[in-house]
């Protein structure tokens, strides 16, 4: 076997291009260790992913293999709807054609169909996620743990006013145990997922604690790019991986339990 | 304002009030009991109260530095020959002041008094101000803290905002910060602005909190795998370079709206600042701890110098040198011979202007994080923290109720953590008996940092301030 064959990367240059929607103004949660854990994960798999910020006014990246945005004050969110508008056919056709993209609280509001506020005013959404929005005066606030087939138990902290609705035929990201929480306080859903697409209103960051969802990202975007997810991890690589999968463990197992 | 007028049962106020204040005391208690009890008893108890302070009431608020401003400006003041009161570390919600309160009025209600410096919380300066209008207002920064209790920064200028527009003599802002000099808008006819500021060459390393979410375009070159050995120099080059264009960019844009400061930071070093008052520069010895008190105590000399204008600037700046850290600010505790720092930590950007204030060579760092409701439930802010300048010397103590997400949030920068203990007092006494030889400094959050002072009490001597 020649090394050409074992290492196949040494030709094509494994390059994942991870976009980070709106940073300078949908980026309140921690939202900036979603994006720290995809880039350190994906070159742990011996990838070498490359961040482009993306902000209003920006050239769009030339090659984009996953998306991932935050939330937002009111502010930032008015600051970045109409340049979000301008590149919806864009993220529209991306999403359609399979790039995992991850979008927390405001965008995930605004990737769905409309958000209304309390006082009746709509604000369009693109439309991506078939989900609405509707402003409301009490906040879910508190630590969530949601449950998902896919991911198994997902943790978080939850933080909005907005309570969503998923459309006929849209699913989850996960199931809530409890009234009060979750898209809307009512039906025990949280998040939604098309296509690879995650929205969800999970924060903590998000990420960092769910790995499986982090490695799902990076599997789909490997995928798109290379044909297949194909993890080569030096031997520094998977030790500094299983630790960060123990250190995860740990900080999921705590945050299970602390109070809401 | 409400009423001052004195209910028939106000007479027995300040008897009652005591009582209830021995007898929490004694239970151990916190000090906000008495305080709501009086407040519903007897409402008009505060602002009656205050009421009769010749100079009447200086409320400091914001997100940073409030308690150690607080005590800079009250310290001022008494070193300037007036009395003062003002409210226990800690205590900067109304009821915390009203048992203050409770606790120095004499029996006629009589509070022996020049004037009052308080702290108060953003949301409870709203409702203070309701009640009492200060005749000072220094508001020192907007920054994200605790999103879970006040929603969003932009809500909390607003809360803020408030409290400029009930402020009767003048209003002190920070001209550093947008959301806090466009509080300007909201200051009444009749009322004067005063800002503080800092000289253009010392405003990259006081990033504000938009200037802070330039790290996303840093974390490609953080990720790269690091040689422990350079990794420091190497990647305090980029965010140099990346947090220095940004702000030289806002600096050119921004210039024209930056107002003039009554007091301005010039010049920063290792317990010494240069203060200029007009054009005139005032070099001093300080003897507070960390580059951002250095900045706080150009807060605490602006607002001194607006409400007293007749004391010198060669007074204020002897007062302001003699001022110590307040607790669990920077405050040394001495541990059989060796130093340990204790660095209270409650939002990112503290976390990292602490992280940038003090050097982490040749000292032994922990991190303790709880995650009770007054240290704010929600872990997200530890991702808004740069932990890349403790690559060199690694973390050998990571402590607290959320210990492990902080490990983790660690080990995503690449920082190496000796042990990992989330009971507290075992990772106290563990990180202080090794290694006698080496000064050891702790990062806390709010809980961690109370329980850490009354832990190292059992074993030595740490200064009584109150708390109890």
């Amino acid at each position: 076997m020649t090394s050409e064959q074992t290492f196949p990367i040494q030709s094509t240059p494994r390059v994942l291009d991870i976009v980070s929607l709106y940073p300078n103004d949908m980026n309140i949660y921690g939202d900036s260790g979603n994006v720290l854990t995809i880039m350190r994960r994906a070159q742990l798999y011996g990838y070498q992913p490359v961040l482009h910020a993306y902000n209003q006014g920006d050239p769009w990246p030339e090659q984009v293999d996953m998306i991932i945005g935050g939330g937002g004050q009111d502010k930032g969110q008015s600051a970045i709807q109409d340049d979000l508008y301008m590149r919806a056919p864009q993220l529209q056709a991306l999403a359609q054609d399979g790039v995992p993209m991850l979008m927390i609280c405001g965008l995930y509001q605004l990737f769905g169909d409309y958000f209304e506020t309390a006082t009746g005013e709509r604000i369009q959404g693109i439309g991506i996620l078939g989900v609405h929005t509707t402003g409301q005066d009490t906040r879910m606030i508190g630590n969530v743990v949601e449950h998902s087939d896919e991911f198994g138990d997902i943790v978080g902290y939850e933080n909005h006013s907005g309570q969503t609705v998923l459309h006929a035929g849209v699913e989850p990201l996960g199931r809530v145990d409890h009234d009060g929480m979750g898209n809307n306080g009512q039906d025990h859903t949280e998040g939604a997922r098309l296509h690879n697409v995650i929205g969800t209103y999970m924060h903590g960051s998000l990420l960092p604690k769910n790995p499986r969802i982090a490695d799902f990202l990076i599997g789909q975007a490997a995928r798109r790019r290379c044909g297949e997810f194909r993890p080569l991890s030096d031997a520094n690589g998977k030790r500094e991986l299983e630790r960060l999968n123990t250190l995860a463990e740990q900080a999921r197992h705590v945050a299970m339990k602390r109070p809401r | 304002m409400q009423s001052t007028k004195r209910p028939w049962q106000a007479v027995f106020t300040p008897a009652i009030g005591k009582v209830i204040r021995k007898l929490a005391s004694l239970r151990g208690g916190g000090t906000a009991l008495p305080g709501k009890i009086i407040e519903q008893y007897d409402p008009s108890f505060l602002a009656r109260s205050l009421a009769q302070l010749p100079y009447g009431v200086v409320l400091v608020s914001g997100t940073n530095g409030k308690t150690t401003t607080t005590r800079m400006v009250a310290s001022v003041f008494e070193q300037c020959g007036l009395k003062v009161f003002t409210n226990p570390t800690g205590s900067n919600f109304t009821r915390g002041v009203v048992s203050a309160l409770l606790g120095a009025v004499d029996m006629r209600g009589r509070l022996d008094a020049d004037i009052a410096v308080l702290e108060l919380d953003e949301a409870y300066a709203v409702h203070f101000v309701k009640q009492v209008h200060p005749r000072a207002a220094l508001l020192l920064n907007v920054m994200r803290d605790q999103l879970d209790r006040f929603g969003e920064i932009d809500h909390t200028a607003q809360l803020l905002g408030k409290v400029a527009a009930a402020t009767e003599g003048v209003v002190v802002l920070n001209r550093e910060d947008p959301r806090i000099r466009a509080l300007a808008h909201d200051v009444p006819a009749g009322t004067s602005v005063r800002y503080f500021g800092l000289a253009p060459a010392l405003r990259e390393q006081f990033p504000t909190d938009d200037a802070m979410q330039t790290t996303v375009s840093v974390q490609q070159e953080s990720v790269q795998e690091v040689n422990a050995a350079d990794a420091q120099t190497e990647h305090t080059h980029v965010i140099d370079k990346q947090t220095g264009n940004a702000q030289t960019e806002d600096a050119q844009t921004e210039d024209a709206q930056i107002p003039a400061a009554d007091v301005l930071l010039t010049q920063v070093g290792t317990h010494q600042a240069t203060y200029q008052f007009g054009d005139q520069q005032y070099a001093t010895p300080m003897r507070l701890e960390g580059l951002y008190n250095l900045y706080n105590a150009a807060a605490a000399l602006a607002v001194v110098h607006a409400v007293q204008p007749e004391l010198s600037p060669e007074t204020l700046i002897r007062a302001i040198a003699q001022v110590t850290p307040a607790f669990g600010r920077g405050e040394t505790i001495d541990y059989h011979g060796t130093p340990i720092e204790l660095v209270l930590v409650k939002n990112p950007m503290g976390f990292r202007l602490a992280l940038a204030s003090f050097d982490p060579s040749r000292t032994a760092t922990m991190i303790a994080i709880n995650d009770e409701y007054a240290d704010g439930r929600d872990m997200s802010w530890l991702w808004d923290v740069d932990f890349t300048s403790l690559r060199k010397q690694g973390v050998a103590m990571v402590s607290g109720v959320r210990a492990w997400d902080m490990a983790l949030r660690l080990q995503y920068d690449q920082v190496a953590v000796e042990h990992v203990d989330t009971e507290l007092t075992a990772a106290v006494d563990q990180f202080c008996d090794s290694d006698s030889e080496t000064p050891k400094r702790i990062y806390c959050t709010y809980t961690a940092m109370l329980a850490i002072r009354s832990h190292l009490a059992h074993k030595t001597h740490v200064d009584d301030v109150g708390l109890k």
